[in-house]
């Protein structure tokens, strides 16, 4: 293969096609760098900062950055994952998170990562925000799960590159907001597609919910990343 | 030497972490050997009788009983344990948080469809305690030293911790054990 | 309204967005649902993607909003110079509080993060004129006005000096240039500078600006030779010159005066720098704040066309170039380039990941280079007078001159044109500062200066800054300081990523936790961890600075937090049971009262 890139993760040396992110680099030689926002097959946006790593005492985004030759990458580093737990934390306070009551519950990729950060309470207060449910023909919109990653605004367009779903206000107020009439134009594959690209409950159907008995859901055994790390 | 002494509250909770705490079945009785109780809702003891090691609380703080209830703890207890996710967070009390205090009563008492119209009353009596103006976390009133998250927890973590915590050894997290539902 | 014609004249050019909204609100007061739908129809977006872009920016409203918009500024200056009597002022005379409008539709009081006025507080924008300098008898007559229906322009009673008297502007804003220098206030003939660059090559022209070292003006300070020669090399079948007149850091004002006073230095930058790296087109991107420049700057455009200096054929030498200008909408962030650009496109105006860079794509995805209003006025004269003439100046890191914005507590607050290496020291007796507890360099983003560091020049190797300097003595309270700073990040954070978004809501809470004297030790040393975590995660320039009121005052004034901070208590709780209960009290009319002892 051409154009190998050699760069260490961790002082582990790594071998990675060029144009890779730094997310799928390590990735490929079975190192797992958690991430939130980030789904395969969509433009990476950067907005969890989960997946931050620091290069030669820098931070960025191993999602959105490019993996360059000699990059001596910091991954697991207990700072790094302190930083990253505090992240996590900050969602869990700044959203309305019931996981008990949560259809996601077991699925959901937030309470896995928090599951693999081992967080037994976060160091923030909890804000305790309003914010609203809003249904729509095909789906339900709970924005007190929602974790603004922004999945759902790249996965689902119209054919003539419309967005169903786009984000609204700024700052704190920062909102999924979902174009009525689109929406309800959306067909059950794509509303299906919203639901299972959401990582929280945040996007959810009608009507089903708590399908996966406890125990055999999807985080309940294994921490997230598992796949990735015992590839190799 | 005497047996460390275990102390447990139920607040604004379902009691359902006590059951959890139960559930451990058989290791009861183990747990007898190792621990004495002191106030809880299993013995049935009210009040301290002497200063107790371990305190489980269980729910969050809803009403002003319950604050007192949870001071009364930590001024009794060496080490406290918010046990559950209405201990850690607030837990399901909690989702009245982003709704105004007057709001949830109205609904509840003046509105709701089940209310008979002759029943409409919001309670005001002075033997009923008093709510606060939302739920809060117990960590956020008094200085707790340990989470154990869950709804409930399970009884496996519920005796890790308690045992670990006894016997005076660091925690063992396996990753099945923490579980927030 | 028939919008279907209106939007005919943008020819459905998405990039054209906020200019078409921001038309439509002129014309009906607020943006319309049926507003909504045409525009996003005619573009062909989605509606919840064109709400999406209204949200997004502070001066666009999708609610009605009064006959009279009142955006008061709550820049920390204006708090020090009175604004809370004139807030106080405008809701007594007009019935409403901010955030309202008044219930006969006359008013709307809003309040808006800085306007670039801080010399000339409390200063406010009604229907996009300027009024300045406020007290509550002002706002008496002003709301007496309105009753009469008068049209704002014909509420400025006195303009302000040099070309704020133009009839174009005519604006009682004033300068108030209390030093000038050498470079953006020496000596200049317009049109000098373009033909003598004309003369030579683009890569001269380049090797000129990297031989004087010129470092970007707008804070950052990267090298302006490099960022044009980056910006050359990247093929595209187009490259743009923007500059970057977006100065939204509380504080900074001079832009404001650069463009008012040599509007011409900077759109002969702008020429320079398209032709270095060969672009045609430059766009002037100009904070909403400043909209009442915008007419005399076209005017100065016109004008320079019609000299030649600009559009086909400059000065007979076969290069094209001309400048457009794209007004903001109100957000700090657009300050950060690739947040312009985006914003310049007619969308959200969130940062950009990088790489790659604005030079390799930039705007419209096209090899741009985004300069400073400063650095452009500044390269003008290096390309008249040459860099060694310009690396006379300064020290030997930061060459030349750099415009300050002074304000706060001095006799003479406004512009100052001086040398880089100028203590704080020096700096605060040239403008009659007296007993000064601290100095912020480079606004909340900035660093906050004890007396311990007034010895420390500025210039990019000690103390950067993008020219706001905020001055406190002492008699000002730090922590009022620092929370006006936490709150503008709060609310101008974009809310992409979630440390800026989150982190900072946190961050103050628990600062006002240690303020309010229920800080420990541990309070302590989290807000301080807390602010590290925020700034090294943040995905741009404005998180990743947010956590400075914090983390720069801890550094400075360390005495001040702990003296607020109980040093004994390992845990104080912020609850208070008698005011949790109060709600509770006061709906059922019970009285509480606290068990003393449970046992």
């Amino acid at each position: 293969m051409p154009d190998k890139i050699k760069f260490t993760v961790d002082g582990k040396e790594c071998q990675a096609e060029a144009g890779m992110t730094i997310y799928e680099a390590a990735k490929a030689n079975g190192i797992y760098i958690p991430v939130l926002c980030h789904f395969e097959g969509l433009k990476p946006v950067g907005s969890c900062r989960i997946c931050s790593v620091r290069v030669n005492g820098r931070w960025m985004a191993a999602c959105t950055q490019p993996v360059t030759p000699g990059m001596v990458i910091e991954n697991a580093s207990p700072e790094v994952e302190e930083y990253r737990k505090a992240i996590i934390e900050m969602l869990f306070v700044e959203g309305n998170h019931f996981c008990p009551a949560c259809e996601k519950s077991g699925n959901c990729e937030l309470q896995a990562l928090a599951y693999r950060y081992q967080i037994l309470v976060p160091q923030f207060p909890y804000l305790f925000p309003k914010k609203d449910i809003e249904a729509f023909p095909k789906f339900l919109l709970e924005h007190n799960r929602c974790v603004q990653c922004q999945r759902c605004i790249r996965a689902i367009q119209t054919p003539d590159g419309k967005k169903v779903f786009a984000m609204k206000n700024r700052s704190g107020r920062v909102r999924i907001n979902v174009d009525r009439k689109l929406a309800a134009r959306l067909s059950d594959e794509e509303a299906q597609k919203a639901m299972d690209i959401c990582p929280v409950g945040a996007i959810l159907r009608k009507e089903v919910g708590f399908r996966i008995p406890i125990g055999r859901r999807k985080y309940d055994r294994r921490p997230i990343g598992s796949d990735i790390e015992e590839k190799k | 030497m005497s047996k460390p002494v275990i102390a447990t509250a139920s607040l604004a909770g379902c009691f359902g972490c006590h059951m959890s705490f139960l559930d451990i079945d058989e290791r009861i009785l183990d747990l007898i050997e190792l621990v004495e109780f002191d106030k809880s809702p299993i013995d049935d003891i009210k009040k301290f009788s002497r200063p107790v090691d371990i305190g489980l609380i269980e729910g969050g703080c809803c009403n002003a009983e319950n604050v007192e209830v949870l001071r009364y703890f930590r001024k009794n207890c060496k080490i406290l344990v918010s046990v559950g996710e209405c201990a850690v967070m607030g837990g399901l009390p909690a989702m009245r948080n982003t709704i105004p205090l007057k709001e949830c009563l109205e609904e509840a008492y003046l509105n709701s469809p089940t209310v008979a119209p002759e029943d409409r009353l919001i309670p005001a009596d002075e033997d009923i305690p008093v709510l606060l103006d939302r739920v809060y976390p117990c960590h956020e009133i008094v200085k707790i030293d340990y989470f154990l998250p869950g709804c409930p927890p399970s009884a496996d973590l519920i005796w890790e911790a308690l045992t670990a915590l006894v016997q005076g050894r660091p925690l063992r997290l396996e990753y099945e054990l923490v579980k927030y539902d | 309204m028939n919008y279907k014609k209106i939007l005919q004249k943008y020819r459905k050019d998405r990039t054209r967005l906020i200019e078409i909204l921001k038309e439509l609100q002129s014309r009906e007061g607020y943006i319309s649902e049926k507003a909504i739908l045409s525009v996003a129809d005619e573009l062909g977006l989605s509606r919840a993607e064109v709400e999406g872009v209204i949200s997004f920016y502070h001066f666009l409203s999708a609610r009605p909003l009064g006959k009279y918009v009142v955006y008061l500024n709550n820049s920390i200056t204006a708090e020090m110079a009175g604004r809370e009597k004139v807030a106080l002022a405008w809701e007594r005379e007009t019935g409403c509080r901010f955030g309202q409008t008044s219930e006969d539709g006359l008013v709307t009081l809003l309040e808006t993060s800085c306007i670039g006025m801080n010399d000339q507080e409390p200063a406010a924008i009604i229907n996009g004129v300027v009024f300045t300098s406020l007290n509550p008898d002002k706002v008496k007559k002003l709301v007496g006005w309105m009753r009469e229906g008068r049209a704002v322009e014909d509420m400025v009673e006195e303009t302000g000096d040099g070309a704020n008297g133009h009839e174009l502007v005519r604006s009682m804003v004033r300068n108030n240039i209390r030093k000038t220098g050498p470079v953006v206030f020496g000596e200049y003939v317009p049109g000098q500078a373009i033909r003598k660059a004309l003369e030579t090559t683009p890569e001269c022209i380049i090797d000129e600006v990297k031989k004087a070292n010129l470092l970007g003006r707008g804070g950052a300070g990267f090298p302006t030779g490099l960022k044009w020669e980056f910006c050359r090399k990247e093929k595209g079948e187009q490259h743009f010159v923007i500059c970057n007149a977006d100065e939204g850091e509380p504080g900074t004002f001079k832009d404001r005066v650069i463009l008012t006073e040599r509007p011409e230095m900077v759109f002969e930058g702008m020429a320079i720098a398209g032709y270095a790296v060969g672009a045609r087109l430059g766009i002037l991107y100009l904070r909403h704040e400043y909209t009442y420049l915008r007419r005399y700057l076209e005017h100065v455009l016109q004008k320079m066309r019609e000299q030649g200096w600009l559009g086909p054929n400059i000065a007979g030498r076969g290069f094209d170039f001309d400048i457009e200008i794209k007004m903001g909408a109100g957000a700090y962030v657009c300050g950060e380039e690739s947040a312009l650009i985006e914003s310049a496109e007619g969308k959200r105006g969130e940062p950009r990941d990088r790489p790659p860079f604005p030079v390799q794509k930039g705007y419209l995805n096209l090899p741009s280079t985004v300069n400073n209003v400063e650095t452009l006025a500044t390269a003008t004269q290096i390309i008249i007078h040459g860099a060694n003439w310009f690396r006379s100046m300064g020290t030997p890191v930061s060459a030349g001159t750099k415009l300050l914005s002074v304000s706060g507590d001095c006799e003479r607050p406004g512009i100052y044109e001086v040398e880089y290496g100028l203590t704080v020291k020096e700096l605060l007796e040239m403008v009659g500062a007296r007993d000064t507890l601290a100095v912020q360099v480079g606004g909340p983003s900035g660093n906050c200066i004890s007396e311990a560091g007034f010895g420390r020049k500025i210039c990019f190797s000690d103390l950067p800054t993008g020219g706001s300097i905020i001055i406190f003595n002492r008699s000002r309270d730090l922590f009022s300081v620092v929370r006006n700073f936490l709150d503008f990040f709060i609310e101008e954070s974009c809310g992409w990523c979630v440390p800026c978004r989150a982190g900072n809501v946190l961050l103050k809470k628990k600062f006002e936790k240690i303020a309010s004297g229920l800080g420990t030790v541990q309070d302590l040393k989290e807000i301080e961890a807390w602010g590290k975590i925020i700034k090294s995660m943040s995905r741009c320039g404005l998180g990743q600075t947010s956590p400075n009121p914090v983390l720069t005052t801890l550094a400075s004034f360390r005495e001040l937090y702990e003296s607020r901070v109980n040093k004994e208590a390992d845990f104080i709780p912020e609850f208070d049971l008698n005011q949790a209960v109060a709600e509770a009290c006061a709906i059922t009319g019970r009285k509480f009262q606290e068990e003393q002892d449970h046992a």
